[in-house]
């Protein structure tokens, strides 16, 4: 074997797949070995329960660009005011539906995306706008798993290269050796040690998985971002893949945040839960109340709407059920005031001129909402039925563009 | 409007072999679907059967590679249209549907059968529908295919099928190209398409799997709704217990391209004989309820096709294999056998050994 | 939710607009040709002038024209008469003698003292002929040879023809074409070796161009073939026509309306390029069967130094390309609705 840890921070990011240079990017990027073996991570750790992680007013707008010249027309507004902490320690749960802007969220708190706007601390340091250099030295402390196993990993490099690559691109001489400490971390995550210098596609999609935590591991990170990452694998994989972050979290001390669009796997990882709707947090609380009590209609609505694996409770479920209406809208051109209000069954005239803000409303219980659920009534006043109007306005719509349809077909055949 | 050429029989159909099988609506005896391919022989699906009755849905649950896809295109007859030489699927068996078999009958006649008499849903509407032709010629072009009509009223047809699974201004959206739906409502044309001939067999391919949660709840009700109205068979495939749970009356559990388990919904959740079945329930996390334990899934990864273990497939990753005497696992290939009323196992486990390890070790921890 | 076909308004905007860009892209042409052409024989030192009188020249000869094509005007103004005769006409005065030429105006030929235009479009129809004439066999030939062997993947047809493509794409034209006309011509004589025009006789001239026809159809052919293969072969493997099957469509109208329609869609992409790419090989085409077409006309020109006649050539190809560009651009929007015209 030539030397193939070496080629690793040496290969152009353009053969590899995005989400693999992205992985590379978020180990180091133009890894000078010399220079980073100078930084020494000094910072105590944060004790259990300390804010590890801060992120203020949050927002990533893509621009949306047109022609020749580039010139923007519009901006996709992925994430556009996130507020909330990561605690040392705990699993923060992110979920949401597509488009609500969770992955973009997750690449900009480790980084791999710089924010349009708001601050991101890092053990009360600033580093949303930190350059490649800049945050290198935290990329030891903040690492990402991706979801998809089989494009995160370089194909054409043996697990043994792609699982040190960190040390490479870090400077780090872990003790007793590269190849002995790739081998335990690979042991820790459940595979043959034996297995250092096979090639990524000699593993299936969980062993893969399992070779990304590796990675994401070797510098012994404080926070560990999970996009999705047992979304892509077989339930009872999946199931092994969930046992094993949470052993881990449990001897390394790590703190998560897991983002994921299934309810179930939320529940059972997180400490605390935030739902994002249309790149907006609409509720941030412990796991317990959101599922014995949330109060955003949206998140009420998203948790019944999951389907659950006990026939007998299937008839009370369908009277609870609330099936909302539609589809969620696109970013590009979100709603005025609550985004909910398009779909939201309680919805009134404030909610479409005034955008909740994201206020506590129980201790450890924030929500973005007008007129919550199990809670009194933020807008009590403001009780005309939004839903009722747009009905009307609906049908009148439909109304008058079947008149039109007649209109047109009167005059085709003359 | 279909039912008069229903009930005519076809020439070529073997009408004078009236099997004991044509008793169900759906009856599949033994069904075997091979591919050959470079690295051997790929066993897809070996050696399955179940019956459906009108009226019930069957919920086929397992996960990639168990062979639930493949036996719902076998079922439709979709593995030999266009296929030449080497590559054709070799199948073996029997299906029986409304007393008349598939698997031999006349090509041209199944052919007849697909989109009126039985018809599919699939996984990703994006990827399903022709991405140049309008909602609306692809739904009548699947009901003229069938009916006689011109293109007037099928289009009428197209529309009031697109209005009865909630596409609203449906005039309108009938020209609209699927690129320009939502997700959900592209899975609401696809169904509409699927439903245009009134078919009495639906078989929906993880007709949710690509769609958001709160898209998928509306999805699942208008399945259910529809199959209240329309009275017909519905098989729902997929990997998840949840979707199962909400649409399926019985339940077949399907492990390297074989059944372990089959039996009514309520069996199958909550007296399941098989220790597949268990691994499966305790791998799920669940909405419903606290599980701050950890999971307690299948260890191991699902088997190679081409490379099926002998005995019982799931022998490996089983941890209750060496619980019957001798090596009966690793040899012998357990019988699909009756636990309980309409209730079916594939397990070399004694009786008393399997409710033993359920009540105590599997039930307390789920 | 946006509708995205396009109406016919939206059309006509997108044709204008492409037109529009089309003279523009033409006119640079037209400067970069021009300014090759016309300056550099100047900065190297050579008199454009004596190209035309040739080397016997006398001073007063090179006078004259000098005056007859405003050689002593200003370089711009010469750019200027130049785009005038295009879409005016001109009148070249001078030397004792004068020359009409009416729009469009390109010029008069070095050597002959022809005018340009005249030649061109005596000569536009034989090339013309050869590309389409070849185009059409070629389409036809490569796609359903493609089709079949895709649909037959693996049998003897598919090895055949495609080892036979194979052959096609690495034969050289005029090996080809020399070995096609020394068996079917002079061997056998199958067909004519000699060009007639089509005025003259209907069958003669189908009968001469068969030959270049096919070899020049059989280069384009091989790889549309290829294309079509691997195209049809992804297409048929596609979730939608997994769906058609599944509505009960009969298997050949799966292949014809829902199967070909997205194969077209690289093949048309593939015939933009290639119509710019034709010219190169209609020159080989052209000599090797001796057809007195613009690849004839420009290989002359370009030994002979005859400036204004490959200008005018130049001009004229550059234009056709333009042109089955945009229409293919159109087409391409017809076949697929997502791409849209704007």
């Amino acid at each position: 074997m030539t030397n193939p840890e070496g080629a690793d921070a040496a290969e152009p990011a353009a053969d590899s797949t995005a989400d693999s240079a992205a992985q590379e990017d978020a180990v180091a990027s133009e890894a000078n070995a010399e220079s980073a073996a100078a930084v020494t991570m000094t910072s105590e750790d944060a004790a259990p329960g300390e804010i590890l992680l801060r992120v203020t007013d949050l927002k990533k707008h893509f621009p949306v660009t047109k022609g020749v010249l580039k010139r923007q027309v519009a901006a996709v507004k992925a994430v556009d005011g996130l507020d909330f902490d990561v605690r040392a320690g705990e699993t923060l749960g992110v979920v949401g539906e597509s488009g609500c802007g969770k992955s973009t969220m997750g690449r900009l708190i480790t980084r791999l995306l710089e924010p349009t706007h708001g601050t991101i601390e890092f053990e009360g340091r600033d580093i949303s706008h930190l350059g490649t250099a800049g945050m290198r030295p935290l990329r030891r402390d903040v690492q990402m798993i991706f979801q998809d196993p089989y494009s995160s990993l370089n194909p054409r490099h043996p697990v043994g290269a792609i699982v040190s690559a960190p040390f490479k691109l870090q400077g780090v001489r872990p003790e007793g050796g590269v190849k002995k400490e790739v081998q335990r971390l690979l042991e820790v995550v459940g595979l043959n040690p034996e297995h250092y210098n096979r090639y990524p596609h000699e593993f299936s999609g969980g062993q893969r998985q399992r070779i990304g935590i590796a990675r994401a591991l070797a510098l012994k990170p404080k926070l560990v971002v999970a996009d999705e990452p047992v979304s892509a694998l077989d339930v009872s994989i999946q199931a092994q893949v969930v046992n094993l972050l949470d052993d881990l979290q449990g001897e390394l001390g790590l703190t998560y945040v897991i983002i994921a669009h299934d309810l179930s796997v939320i529940r059972h990882v997180s400490d605390r839960i935030a739902v994002m709707y249309l790149g907006k947090l609409v509720e941030l609380t412990d796991r317990q109340s959101l599922y014995d009590g949330a109060m955003h209609p949206y998140s009420k609505a998203l948790l019944s709407a999951v389907p659950v694996p006990d026939p007998r409770g299937k008839a009370q479920r369908g009277e609870d059920r609330i099936l909302l209406q539609g589809d969620v809208p696109s970013p590009l051109n979100p709603p005025s005031g609550c985004r909910f209000h398009t779909r939201c069954w309680k919805a009134t005239r404030v909610c479409k001129n005034e955008e909740p803000p994201l206020l506590q409303l129980r201790t450890g219980h924030q929500v973005a909402c007008h007129h919550p659920e199990n809670h009194e009534d933020q807008r009590p006043e403001d009780t005309e039925l939004l839903s009722v109007a747009e009905k009307t306005a609906d049908e009148l719509d439909s109304e008058r563009s079947a008149i039109e349809q007649r209109d047109r077909e009167a005059v085709g055949k003359p | 409007m279909t039912d008069l050429s229903k009930t005519g029989t076809a020439p070529g159909e073997p009408t004078d072999e009236r099997s004991p099988a044509g008793e169900h609506y759906l009856d599949v005896r033994d069904l075997v679907i091979h591919f050959p391919t470079d690295d051997g022989i790929v066993k897809s699906v070996d050696g399955l059967s179940f019956q459906l009755e009108k009226g019930k849905t069957l919920g086929i649950v397992g996960e990639s590679g168990s062979g639930k896809s493949v036996t719902s295109l076998g079922i439709m007859g979709l593995h030999t249209v266009g296929q030449y030489g080497r590559q054709r699927a070799r199948i073996s068996g029997e299906i029986w549907l409304d007393g008349r078999e598939l698997l031999h009958a006349d090509p041209g006649e199944v052919r007849k059968l697909r989109g009126r008499e039985m018809s599919m849903i699939f996984q990703d509407p994006l990827s399903a529908l022709h991405p140049y032709f309008t909602i609306g010629k692809q739904i009548v072009e699947a009901y003229r295919i069938h009916n006689d009509v011109d293109k007037k009223v099928a289009r009428r047809r197209a529309i009031e099928m697109l209005d009865r699974v909630g596409i609203p201004q449906p005039d309108q959206r009938v020209d609209s190209y699927p690129h320009e739906f939502s997700g959900g409502m592209r899975q609401r044309a696809m169904i509409a398409m699927s439903l245009v001939n009134n078919p009495e067999l639906l078989i929906a391919d993880e007709p949710t799997t690509a769609l958001d949660v709160t898209v998928q709840a509306q999805i699942l009700d208008l399945i259910r709704d529809l199959q209240k109205e329309f009275g017909s068979a519905v098989i729902v495939i997929t990997h998840d217990l949840g979707v199962v749970a909400e649409l399926a009356d019985d339940i077949l559990v399907m492990y390297g391209g074989r059944c372990v388990e089959r039996g009514s919904a309520d069996k199958v959740f909550y007296e399941p004989q098989h220790p597949y079945t268990w691994g499966l329930l305790g791998s799920m996390p669940r909405i419903d309820r606290d599980r701050t334990d950890r999971l307690n899934p299948v260890q191991g990864s699902p088997p190679s096709l081409i490379n099926i273990p002998d005995g019982c497939a799931f022998h490996p990753r089983c941890p209750y294999a060496d619980v019957p005497k001798g090596d009966v696992t690793r040899t012998e290939r357990p019988e699909l056998r009756e636990v309980g009323s309409g209730h079916f196992s594939a397990c070399h486990l004694p009786r008393e050994d399997r409710e033993r390890i359920w009540n105590e070790e599997i039930k307390p921890k789920l | 939710m946006d509708r995205a076909t396009a109406g016919p308004r939206a059309v006509l905007t997108y044709l204008i607009r492409r037109l529009f860009a089309a003279a523009v892209m033409l006119v640079v042409i037209v400067l970069a040709v021009f300014s090759i052409f016309f300056l550099i024989p100047k900065w190297t030192g050579v008199d454009p002038a004596t190209m035309y009188v040739g080397k016997q020249s006398d001073a007063q000869a090179l006078e004259g024209i000098r005056e007859k094509l405003s050689l002593d005007e200003p370089v711009l103004v010469q750019l200027f008469e130049f785009f005038k005769g295009i879409f005016f006409g001109r009148d070249y005065v001078g030397g004792g003698t004068s020359l009409h030429c009416d729009a469009p105006c390109f010029g008069y030929s070095f050597k002959t003292e022809q005018l340009i235009w005249p030649v061109l479009t005596d000569r536009l129809p034989v090339t013309f002929g050869l590309a389409v004439g070849a185009a059409v066999i070629w389409l036809i030939i490569g796609l359903s040879a493609g089709v079949v062997s895709a649909l037959r993947r693996g049998s003897l047809w598919d090895r055949a023809s495609m080892t036979l493509a194979l052959g096609g794409v690495s034969l050289p034209i005029y090996f080809t074409g020399l070995i096609s006309l020394a068996v079917f011509s002079y061997q056998l004589g199958w067909v004519s070796n000699e060009y007639t025009p089509m005025e003259e006789s209907f069958t003669d001239w189908f009968s001469g161009m068969i030959l270049p026809w096919v070899t020049l159809a059989f280069l384009f052919g091989a790889m549309y073939a290829r294309l079509t293969r691997a195209t049809m072969l992804e297409v048929m493997g596609e979730d939608y026509i997994r769906t058609a099957r599944a509505k009960g469509v009969r298997e050949p109208v799966v292949i014809r309306k829902h199967a070909m329609r997205s194969t077209m869609t690289p093949i048309i992409t593939l015939l933009g390029v290639d119509l710019g790419m034709l010219m190169g090989n209609a020159i080989l085409t052209e000599t090797t069967f001796s057809l007195p077409g613009l690849g004839q006309a420009v290989l002359d020109a370009i030994g002979e130094r005859d400036l204004p006649l490959i200008l005018g050539v130049t001009l004229i190809t550059a234009t056709a390309v333009v042109l089955a560009n945009l229409v293919v651009d159109i087409l391409y929007s017809v076949i697929d609705p997502r791409v849209r015209l704007a």
